[in-house]
């Protein structure tokens, strides 16, 4: 029976329930001392002087250090030139919580107290934290060297002007896709040990080779005695890709103090040092007939990059102009973006990166075109879907050719589920009932680019390659080991991998372990995001597994003297055709093959290992459609979420009980950035204003409805599993339902637009007839 | 979320509360069941060098029948309320509003003297108790006991008229068995502290994070004895109220919210109908 597609229970589960996991924190090697940062309190500044006497005095205090003292260190690598981020802030600071000195101490409760005690003097500067803004002429420069705040700028070659206006209409909407908080529940910790025998960083990270090879750079260290593990890793969703000061400087401090160090950041220090999501603005135009036939997009995206670009961070805005015209067959698109540096925390990766902000937009602009043409949204996303029949489809921008599809079957198998036909019959009959609450259906046939593994696809981001490498090993009792050099941080790989690897090999899926996360252990990796897991990394462990067995069977032929084509392995044997009883067992194959005596001429001892870098021709599009009905209560404004159906095509599913687990973990955060979160900052002072999970407000399990979960299955061309990634599927998909869902509640109130989050008071203000 | 440095004492009997109260001075805080000055603590807002731990007095944690009062122990912990069907049949809005404070976790820890002495206008059980018009039940090191109407006790945003010296030690709740009553909390999140949240029992209307303590709706309640709808009497709700705009809510939308849930707790209350 085939593993791939089962539900099976996950591997790394009694370990994480039984709080039997080990994360950077549970790590306490004896001696070990504790670093904190003192964190700018201004959003721009000149630093003036840093005075650290009082906290030099305080008990268990090892020492202070500025950016003075790493002045024989370049700064974090990876970033433009001229526009790098220091280690430490130097001389002037611009955002609020950037580092600016680093306090070492006996006890995490000293360096906390120490921190507190660190006097800082600053002049003031005028901040910008809008990302309009501080593009425009009057802003204060973060650069000034640079000579604007705009980083990076794309214009379009043609701004169709001409196409929309020979269209029956034409439509315009600003959308802000806020800034969000990736918020895992492990935020960030290293603890870096730095020994006669060279450096070991437990780091808690979604891509330790990555680390590892710039580490050692950085540090100018061989990387053999430079090893980078993330062991458990408690959520990253994109926010652990960056380099972080610590991740630097704490190896630096254990190789001066030769001691263990060991930095674990605060919620409220997350929450200001670890990247945020989004944040981009879009001025979206669309022509479009009075069929509902959309002819022209246009697509303008300002990408806020926070106070230092990140090579993630810069690249969002290409991903977002990629995707944008979603699953639609839209004559002619053009897209430009800019890139702008603002005073706030840096800007990169989360959940879906550059894909949600598109799918956000082109998914509200077609129900945009569906109110203004009187249209049902439906009806208007079935006029202008990419036919099933058009794959390969080559869209407005080179390198993106969708691999395959069918939209029109997930949108039928959507409203099927939703019961589309009896919520708009309910819709209409309590439309004009003053004591039922306002009910709306809200649709998204989102599409996204996933499956990171064409040659290129990551080295624009900083990545070494773009390929996985996957390496399987049998023992001589014929149980196996798989390395992957993807590192997870919650997704599950030692469950999906262990059962690719059983499918292929013929090993029961017990006798399978998967390791990863250790450049001492595991082969050159790149790590885990942009939902590249199953679709590149998952596909490397199939290879090397059919190279392994092929091996293995050849074995087995010679100690059976029989046939290779006549062999089948069943029950962890490998066994004759049609010869009952002549057989023998994974464990004697593997056994026999590290004696070379019972080996068949063009095979050696310990041959039964295969190590194996994939690299796809191509990316994976999962997609899918998604529904969402809400209730509005009529006097407060309070949406409820009623329903929400998501049915998603990520091609192959390896275990639909994960595949699920991470649609819902997404969708959660697509419904938190519809209506719950948003990073704010003063804009006056560019003080952060949610510092806290009291002020951000991530939603709990009471505020999200039941998912009614469905999907289509069309395989992706590209890998050889057909698997196109799940990962962020939910992120991707769930804000343009929800928003769309209310919208539709509010359909006769006269308002076309509402930006994230959609709060109560916002809709109160729309049925209060009032200005939004 | 690192406190700064603080000594932790444990002491078994109020006596011994108060002694250490005096001792310490400014310097203490009690600590009951932890969660509304823990978190203060680890962000830094609340810096005490003693923390006073109560939470082994013992005969503090109970509720009876006294009269026509119900009373409750300081260290009642909010899922005992919620639980208690002495306390569901006498005062049926006190183990309602329990019931809603934080998440299962929390109310297995908080307690109602913790909750009151912090004085948070955006909580639970300040505004029921104002609502129930109980009486705050304080002792002093030299044994002098008081009891304080609810609605005299808060006197600003986390400030009350308890004494430096003075620890709460019990409240006196009226039994209101049967009589109407009905709590409204609007949060931003399903687990959170109150946009704005209104309690009614037994004629007394009252208002949370409506100004810096627990609000008496007063206009509310004469128009409802005076005869009005509960629409007519909820449109004077925001009268006398002080609502701060936040991230959560404007200080606008508070207002008007102040107005549905008053019209919304009269009904399920019974009046204005």
């Amino acid at each position: 029976m085939s593993l791939v597609g089962a539900r099976v229970l996950r591997k790394e589960d009694p370990r994480l329930l039984t709080g039997q996991g080990t994360f950077v924190d549970d790590i306490q090697p004896v001696g070990c001392l504790h670093a904190a940062f003192v964190m700018s309190s201004c959003a721009h500044a000149e630093l003036v002087s840093i005075d650290a006497r009082a906290a030099l005095a305080m008990p268990g205090v090892v020492g202070v250090w500025t950016a003075a003292d790493f002045l024989d260190y370049p700064d974090l690598p990876g970033g433009l030139p001229e526009l790098e981020r220091p280690a430490l802030a130097r001389n002037r600071v611009r955002f609020a919580g950037e580092p600016l000195a680093v306090v070492v101490a006996e006890s995490r409760y000293q360096v906390a107290d120490a921190v507190a005690a660190v006097e800082v003097e600053y002049q003031e500067l005028d901040s910008v934290t809008d990302v309009t803004l501080a593009a425009g002429p009057d802003a204060p420069l973060l650069f000034e060297h640079h000579g604007s705040n705009v980083i990076t700028k794309v214009p379009m070659l043609d701004d169709l002007e001409r196409e929309l206006e020979r269209c029956d209409q034409r439509a315009h909407l600003r959308l802000v896709n806020q800034r969000c908080a990736a918020v895992p529940i492990e935020a960030s910790a290293c603890l870096a040990d730095w020994g006669v025998e060279g450096l070991t960083l437990w780091a808690t990270f979604q891509a330790p080779h990555h680390l590892r090879n710039y580490l050692a750079t950085w540090l100018d260290l061989p990387q053999n005695l430079c090893r980078v593990i993330a062991p458990d890793v408690g959520g990253g969703f994109g926010a652990k890709i960056p380099w972080y000061p610590e991740l630097f400087i704490a190896p630096l401090l254990s190789k001066w103090l030769r001691r263990p160090v060991k930095f674990t950041q605060t919620r409220s220090e997350a929450m200001v040092q670890m990247t945020h999501g989004r944040d981009q603005v879009h001025d979206v135009d669309v022509g479009f007939d009075n069929d509902g036939r959309i002819k022209a997009l246009r697509f303008i995206i300002s990408q806020n990059l926070g106070a230092y670009p990140d090579p993630t961070g810069l690249g969002l805005a290409v991903l977002t102009s990629w995707m944008a015209a979603g699953c639609y067959d839209i004559a002619k698109v053009a897209t430009s973006f800019r890139t702008v540096v603002t005073n706030t925390t840096p800007v990169a990766a989360y959940r879906g990166a550059g894909r949600p902000e598109a799918a956000y937009s082109i998914e509200r602009m077609v129900d945009l075109v569906a109110l203004r043409t009187g249209l049902d949204p439906a009806e208007v996303r079935r006029r202008n879907f990419i036919s099933p029949k058009a794959f390969p489809y080559k869209t407005h921008n080179d390198p993106v050719v969708y691999d395959s599809g069918d939209f029109p079957q997930a949108l039928a198998e959507c409203l099927r589920l939703v019961d589309y036909e009896e919520v708009r019959r309910r819709q209409a009959a309590t439309r004009n009932d003053p004591d039922a609450p306002l009910i709306g259906v809200g649709l998204s046939c989102w599409l996204e680019i996933a499956g990171f593994g064409p040659n290129g696809s990551l080295e624009g981001f900083g990545h070494l390659a773009s390929w996985e490498s996957a390496q399987v090993r049998i023992h001589p009792d014929g149980s196996a080991v798989v390395f992957a050099g993807s590192s997870p941080h919650g997704q599950g790989h030692e469950t999906t991998f262990a059962q690719i690897a059983s499918d292929e090999l013929g090993i029961p899926f017990d006798r399978i372990s998967v390791r990863f996360g250790d450049t001492a252990t595991v082969i050159q990796g790149i790590g885990t995001m942009g939902s590249r897991g199953v679709p590149t990394s998952g596909s490397a462990v199939k290879m090397a597994s059919v190279t392994v067995l092929g091996r293995a069977k050849k074995i087995a032929a010679h100690l059976l003297e029989a046939a290779e084509e006549d062999l089948e392995v069943l029950d962890n044997a490998f066994s004759v055709r049609g010869t009952p009883g002549k057989k023998v067992s994974w464990g004697d194959v593997a056994w026999a093959s590290f004696q070379p005596l019972r080996l068949p001429e063009e095979l050696s001892a310990g041959s039964l290992e295969e190590r194996l870098f994939m690299e796809s021709p191509n990316f994976s599009y999962p997609s899918g459609a998604y529904a969402c009905v809400v209730e509005i209560d009529r006097r407060t404004g309070r949406i409820t979420i009623d329903k929400m159906v998501l049915i998603d095509d990520c091609g192959t599913v390896i275990n639909p009980l994960l595949a699920e687990g991470q649609v819902h973990g997404g969708v959660a955060q697509g419904i938190a950035q519809a209506l719950f979160e948003q990073v704010v900052f003063d804009p006056d002072s560019g003080q952060p204003q949610t510092t806290n999970l009291i002020d951000y407000l991530v939603p709990s399990a009471p505020d999200l409805p039941d998912y009614v979960a469905g999907r289509i299955t069309t395989l992706c061309p590209n890998n050889p599993l057909g698997a196109k990634g799940i990962g962020e599927s939910g992120a991707v998909g769930a804000p343009a339902a929800v928003v769309n869902a209310v919208l539709d509640a509010l359909s006769g109130f006269g308002v076309e637009h509402l930006d994230m989050p959609v709060t109560s008071e916002k809709v109160w203000h729309v049925l209060q007839g009032g200005q939004q | 979320m690192i406190p700064a440095p603080f000594r932790h004492i444990t002491v078994e009997t109020v006596e011994e509360a108060l002694a250490a109260l005096v001792e310490f001075g400014d310097e203490a805080r009690l600590l009951a069941g932890g969660h509304s000055l823990l978190p203060l603590m680890k962000l830094r807002l609340a810096t005490p060098a003693v923390l006073i731990d109560i939470s082994g007095i013992s005969g503090m944690d109970t509720v009876q029948v006294d009269g026509d009062h119900l009373l409750v122990g300081a260290l009642t912990r909010h899922r005992t309320l919620e639980l208690s069907d002495l306390v569901a049949r006498e005062a049926p809005l006190l183990g309602h509003v329990a019931g809603l404070v934080g998440d299962p976790q929390v109310r297995n820890r908080g307690t109602i003297g913790g909750s009151i002495a912090h004085a948070d206008p955006a909580a639970d059980l300040p505004c029921a108790l104002v609502a129930l018009d109980g009486v705050v039940g304080l002792r002093s090191v030299t044994g002098a006991q008081r009891e304080v109407r609810a609605e005299e006790f808060f006197t600003g945003f986390w400030s009350s008229v308890m004494e430096p010296d003075e620890m709460i030690t019990h409240f006196r709740i009226p039994r209101t068995g049967s009589a109407g009553w009905a709590y409204e909390k609007y949060t931003a999140r399903a687990q959170d502290w109150a946009t704005v949240a209104v309690a009614c029992v037994a004629g007394r209307v009252v208002l949370g994070a409506m100004s810096d303590t627990p609000l008496r709706a007063s206009a509310v309640e004469q128009a409802i004895a005076s005869g009005a709808t509960a629409a007519e009497a909820a449109l004077t709700a925001h009268e006398g109220t002080n609502p701060s705009g936040d991230l959560r809510a404007s200080a606008e939308y508070r207002a008007h919210l102040a107005t549905v849930l008053t019209e919304r707790v009269l009904l399920r209350s019974g009046y204005g109908i």
